[in-house]
């Protein structure tokens, strides 16, 4: 593991402004760079195995290619002013002062090379208009800082233009992967999507084994036979969840929670070993290609499967990918029921039934819990829930008011469309990038730390599995404690009365009318 | 000779900057945009996209957002910007539209808080360490060449008088392609030098954003990608057959 860099110390960084703009460090994080794919993780995705001869010609032609089929690129490359006023929104750039993480600047990266190559002007008096030609020193700063960037569109927010850095970053991967130089973690991953299903490498043995030991445990628990049902072929419903749900925790205290909701709702469901992720990393790298093919594996799941209804776990980019992409990716779903929306998220699910009354909750059991909520920024910026815009912040919060009696909102410029990565989107969230994680953290650590002081809060919760195994490393850094990040679903799960079980009989013989136990 | 020489420049310029603006609407508008990105919380409706662009180009919502100094300089300047060019109206217009003189008095005030803006705006770029990392040559020209354009005007007004009738005439000939003769005052001729400069460098510099923001898929799309299936061609191969 790379260790964060000795002049950085988290805990003496906790207490200040979240969104505090630092002095500029020309080149602080430089030397910041994943790990470079093996030969056999790109080819597997259709890359070369290592930096072809004519990287700069093949690089110069992608961009062209990319350029000429998403007019994002081309308008954002053209339409910067360089006002300025994304240069402190990045959370990167408030935790490590490198001005190549002001979002402008890692934009002007690719920006100097479309210039030089693709304008009139760049190719004239390239001086005046800041063009440059790709030499092997700008492919190192794009190897660097375009991961630096968690395509967390924070900065698009606030851009007069709506320019989103994470088009950008994602087209600089692109072009990296087209010439050879791919970045380890991610397509290490997708590999193993295509090979096994998800993105751990969980084979469906493994799964089903995992799945069989959460039903034991909720039923000693609760006393209650609450499935979790794998690859079953005419199930109402195909549940599609991120890997880490399996295996990780606090995913898996979400997964259990999901489960419990779907047995109280009392719909037929399943997951499937064939689309076992919901996770697209695929969009981190930038490959509409490799996207396509991760998610046209749950088109097809749904369709062995004979499902009516798609609802996705918790999980950020992958509802990203499924809320706005899915359809055009992998579409049409006219197989699937028109009554539900196509696809839906679990919270959209459990909120329903908490609106409809069809839930009972014993919030005291979340009383040890004093919580707070993390907008995840994909959920944020590039998704909704429910039919209102703004969905996707009030659903969540309202299934924990539901479920939780101590609620505390962190600062509004940190929430909601505003809110700060947790420094481990976008595909860095490989061990080798510790450094720049804990940094670009140092935002939201912040503003945990206000609300931690100000209203004893505990806990955060999430709703996306790289937010939780980011904050389950950073927290303690940080001088929190290390569970002190939850899942929603968790918290519904702690609170859930499920009908029958040992929960509501307890509750209900607490809470009997005065008179009947006379 | 000069009414020559300045009468063909400004077809030139005229043509460079509607060909070249065309072109590259052109090309934005038939670049496909493969999948749907608005940045969310984002309107759901046609209609509610076209309120959420007009709130973006008359009172720069996400800049205000973002910082309200940028904001209120860039406002200002903007919107000084197209009021002084609603007031050069009366110099190609015979008659002129009452409105437009009406609007005279604010116009030439206009002048003024529009250099004042892009005075404020230069500063930033000076003063603000992260501004100043990211501002270019070409930037410090471009503010420089607004500027300049902005106080040769105001010259013509409140230094020494330029014959703006026969400027008037000149105009119209260009428009009507019957020359007319163009004073030669020095301050008329920089100022007109600046513009001709302004209108060729359009299309090919960063003032592109004046188009660009209508095809920013982030700010004009609709959030509705449940409702509506979004099939656009693009990078995208037709999917394989389950």
């Amino acid at each position: 593991m790379a260790a964060v860099s000795s002049d950085f110390k988290p805990k003496e960084r906790v207490v200040g402004d979240p969104i505090e703009i630092p002095q500029i460090a020309c080149g602080a994080m430089a030397e910041s760079k994943p790990f470079v794919a093996k030969a056999d993780h790109n080819e597997k995705l259709g890359f070369p195995g290592e930096l072809v001869e004519d990287w700069h010609d093949k690089a110069i032609f992608r961009l062209g290619e990319l350029l000429e089929n998403n007019r994002a690129l081309r308008v954002y490359l053209d339409s910067c002013v360089k006002c300025g006023a994304c240069t402190d929104k990045c959370h990167y750039f408030m935790g490590t002062g490198d001005p190549k993480n002001m979002p402008v600047a890692r934009q002007d990266l690719l920006r100097k090379v479309y210039r030089r190559h693709f304008t009139w002007a760049g190719k004239v008096v390239p001086w005046l208009v800041g063009a440059e030609d790709l030499t092997k020193e700008v492919l190192d700063d794009w190897y660097s800082y375009f991961h630096q960037c968690s395509q967390c569109r924070r900065c698009s927010v606030f851009c007069p233009y709506g320019i989103d850095t994470a088009e950008i970053s994602m087209a600089a991967r692109d072009i990296m992967d087209t010439i050879g130089v791919g970045q380890k973690y991610c397509n290490e991953i997708i590999g193993k999507v295509f090979n096994i299903g998800n993105n751990l490498g969980l084979p469906p043995k493994a799964l089903k084994n995992t799945l069989e030991g959460l039903e034991e445990e909720i039923e000693e628990e609760t006393g209650v036979p609450v499935k979790l049902p794998l690859d079953v072929q005419g199930a109402d419903i195909l549940l599609v969840t991120p890997s880490a749900d399996f295996f990780a925790s606090p995913h898996m205290e979400g997964l259990i929670g999901y489960a419990k909701v779907l047995h109280e709702a009392g719909v037929s469901w399943t997951l499937s070993t064939y689309a076992s992720e919901a996770a697209n990393f695929g969009m981190f790298v930038g490959s509409q290609e490799n996207m396509q093919k991760v998610a046209q594996r749950i088109a097809k799941a749904a369709r062995d499967l004979g499902v009516k209804r798609l609802v996705f776990g918790e999980c950020g980019h992958a509802w990203r990918v499924a809320y706005s992409f899915l359809d055009t990716l992998a579409g049409p779903f006219d197989f699937l029921d028109p009554n539900y929306p196509v696809p839906q998220h679990i919270c959209e699910f459990t909120n329903d039934l908490i609106e409809k009354g069809k839930l009972r909750f014993d919030r005291s059991k979340n009383d040890e819990f004093r919580l707070t909520f993390h907008d995840s920024c994909n959920v944020a910026r590039a998704s909704r829930m429910g039919d209102k815009p703004g969905g996707q912040f009030e659903i969540p919060r309202a299934i924990l008011r539901a479920t939780c009696n101590h609620f505390f909102d962190m600062a509004p410029e940190t929430i909601h469309e505003k809110t700060l990565c947790c420094g481990g989107g976008g595909g860095l969230l490989t061990d080798e990038l510790m450094d720049v994680r804990v940094k670009g953290a140092q935002p939201r650590m912040r503003a945990l730390k206000e609300v931690a002081d100000e209203h004893g809060v505990t806990h955060m919760a999430a709703i996306c599995a790289i937010c939780k195994a980011q904050f389950s490393k950073i927290l303690p850094q940080y001088g929190f404690e290390m569970d002190g990040i939850v899942s929603v679903h968790q918290m519904v799960s702690n609170a859930i009365l499920l009908t029958g079980s040992t929960q509501a009989e307890e509750f209900d013989a607490q809470h009997r009318p005065a008179d009947a136990t006379a | 000779m000069l009414t020559a020489i300045f009468a063909i420049l400004f077809y030139l310029a005229a043509a460079i900057l509607l060909v070249g603006l065309a072109l590259r609407i052109r090309l934005y508008a038939k670049t496909p945009a493969p999948l749907k990105i608005p940045t969310t919380p984002a309107p759901i409706t046609r209609g509610g996209v076209v309120l959420r662009m007009a709130r973006e180009v008359t009172l720069f919502e996400s800049l205000f957002k973002s910082n309200k100094w940028t904001w209120a300089f860039g406002w200002v300047f903007h919107v000084s910007l197209a009021v002084v060019l609603f007031r050069h109206l009366r110099y190609f217009l015979q008659p002129v539209p009452e409105i437009v003189a009406i609007m005279q008095p604010v116009g030439v005030l206009a002048g003024f808080s529009m250099v004042a803006g892009l005075l404020a705006l230069w500063g930033r770029r000076l003063v603000v360490e992260r501004v100043r990392y990211i501002t270019g040559p070409s930037d410090h020209l471009m503010l420089a060449l607004l500027v300049m354009i902005g106080i040769s005007g105001l010259s013509m007004k409140f230094v020494a008088h330029t014959d703006i009738v026969a400027v008037k005439a000149f105009f119209l000939g260009l428009m009507y392609f019957d020359w007319k003769p163009l004073p030669s005052d020095i301050n008329l001729l920089v100022h007109l030098s600046l513009v001709l400069t302004l209108m060729i460098v359009f299309p090919f510099s960063k003032l592109l954003h004046a188009p660009g923001v209508f095809f920013s898929p982030t700010r004009n799309q609709a959030d509705d990608s449940r409702e509506r299936r979004y099939a656009p061609r693009g990078l995208l191969k037709p999917q394989a057959k389950a």
